[in-house]
């Protein structure tokens, strides 16, 4: 118990950490990470909820705050242009757009199918090198005497096995 | 800009007063369909077969194929 403990730490110090902190994986993790500020409002494309916290764009151009000025004031002097781009400064995807399907399910379903026919040659290979015989009871003398059997038994006689037996005729109907 | 109101109670019991007798007789529907389909025949076939059923025979029949340990066939 206490050795496995020591063990344990012995790892942890000497292997993990080591790898861990090294500065080749810091530097390579860092470049994946987009950090997130979860501390302050946050914008979001959801079906749910129509007016996000905060706007899309929130830092602007001068070009962009020039057009925010005119907002203020009459929207009829604004050009359809003008108010498309109010729109994306505020939103990044429209609701047709956030509704819009994705071909995604063309893939997934592609590899599913890929990876059965994988797993299919994988059992192949086990049924021919792996495997060893099947029992003697399904080989076809043995089927033949237990079919007999099952006839003689009146197995099923309503519906079922037997009832598909011709007991005059003594052949299947 | 003056849309009417819309109806904001009572959504799931409107739409249970329409679907719930639906449902109520599709269920029975589906009961009797099986009852009349597959119940009824299966006992009329069960009847019918053991009418004109000799227990006799059929024992005797399988008695002489060799199936039973307690009576073997009248040969031996």
């Amino acid at each position: 118990m206490l050795s496995s403990r020591a063990l344990v730490r012995g790892l942890q110090v000497g292997l993990w950490r080591r790898v861990s902190t090294s500065a080749s994986a810091l530097a390579a993790h860092a470049q994946d990470i987009e950090v997130i500020d979860c501390s302050i409002p946050q914008y979001n494309n959801r079906l749910d909820t129509p007016l996000p916290d905060i706007p899309f764009v929130r830092n602007l151009t001068a070009e962009q705050k020039k057009l925010k000025e005119k907002e203020k004031e009459s929207w009829t002097n604004l050009t359809k242009e003008e108010k498309l781009a109010l729109y994306r400064l505020t939103f990044e995807l429209s609701y047709a757009e956030m509704r819009k399907s994705s071909d995604e399910w063309k893939t997934t379903l592609a590899g599913v199918f890929f990876f059965l026919g994988f797993s299919g040659l994988l059992v192949w290979w086990h049924r021919i090198y792996v495997y060893g015989d099947v029992p003697h009871t399904l080989s076809p003398e043995w089927v033949e005497k237990q079919t007999k059997r099952m006839i003689d038994m009146r197995v099923n006689p309503v519906h079922g096995f037997s009832s598909n037996w011709d007991y005059e005729k003594q052949r299947w109907k | 800009m003056s849309l009417p109101k819309p109806i904001m109670r009572g959504l799931l019991a409107k739409r249970l007063r329409f679907h719930l007798p639906i449902a109520c007789i599709m269920a029975l529907l589906a009961g009797a369909t099986f009852k009349f389909t597959v119940a009824e025949p299966r006992k009329q076939a069960y009847a019918d077969f053991y009418k004109k059923y000799d227990s006799m025979k059929d024992f005797n029949a399988m008695r002489e194929a060799g199936v039973f340990e307690s009576v073997r066939p009248s040969g031996e």
